[in-house]
């Protein structure tokens, strides 16, 4: 697991990278809870643009992310999604759930 | 022979088998000249499959996990991801959109996935037995 994050503006962005599966799960998904808990964002961007692989570990990232920004009423959105990624969103109805924004160049 | 070609690997069920067994699944399914869409699909499915392995088969302890790949005549890839751990005791249930129990860092959505991503799936499954999931996923020849 690799990933950068920054705040500005009471915005927290977490670029993830490169593969989300079961085997890194649990790592990114107490890491991004404790970046909520200490920085208590407005927002909450979670950048996929380097994300090369998701399976379904990535919506309980997601998931995770949602109820850690609902807790202290914030928003969270993605962005950046490749393909494969968003095919996995799709099936499992999520972006249902988290807005969908268009990759920030 | 029905098949044009296959490969059978075992591995423990450790999580880092997890991007070993979708890479190896790819690599195999190369030779049908699979779109990255098609081949995007097969990695999620098998990488499914074998965390269903990991997480629920052998929850409190290392087990082998069989992975067998064939060709089929008709441009078909025919997977079966195999355990002999404690076994699924309500399949039914266990079939349904986001239900788990395997806690916070699952979804539910992994037989979903499967079922969605793939052309055909079937999973059968003998409590303290093991469970074997079954998968084919047709490509589109490329001319």
């Amino acid at each position: 697991m690799r990933f950068t994050s920054f705040l500005q503006d009471k915005q927290l962005t977490v670029a993830l990278t490169g593969e989300i599966d079961h085997h890194c799960a649990k790592d990114y998904i107490s890491s991004i809870a404790s970046k909520i808990e200490v920085y208590t964002p407005q927002t909450c961007i979670l950048d996929f643009q380097e994300v090369t692989f998701m399976d379904s570990s990535g919506i309980a990232v997601v998931i995770n992310a949602l109820r850690s920004m609902t807790r202290i009423n914030g928003q969270l959105f993605l962005t950046g999604l490749n393909k494969q990624p968003m095919k996995v969103f799709r099936a499992s109805g999520i972006d249902k759930l988290v807005e969908i924004k268009e990759a920030v160049s | 022979m029905k098949f044009e070609n296959y490969m059978i690997l075992e591995f423990p069920s450790k999580s880092a088998n997890e991007s070993f067994a979708r890479a190896a699944v790819a690599c195999f399914a190369a030779q049908l000249d699979p779109t990255m869409e098609e081949l995007g699909d097969i990695r999620t499915a098998v990488s499914e499959a074998v965390t269903n392995c990991i997480v629920h088969a052998y929850p409190n302890d290392i087990g082998l996990i069989t992975l067998r790949c064939r060709i089929l005549k008709d441009n078909t890839l025919d997977i079966v991801i195999k355990d002999k751990g404690i076994g699924i005791p309500d399949l039914e249930q266990a079939l349904k959109p986001m239900f788990t129990t395997g806690g916070f860092e699952r979804s539910g959505m992994g037989f979903t996935i499967m079922e969605s991503f793939m052309t055909s799936f079937s999973v059968t499954s003998q409590p303290g037995k093991g469970t074997s999931v079954h998968m084919r996923r047709k490509l589109q020849r490329r001319k």
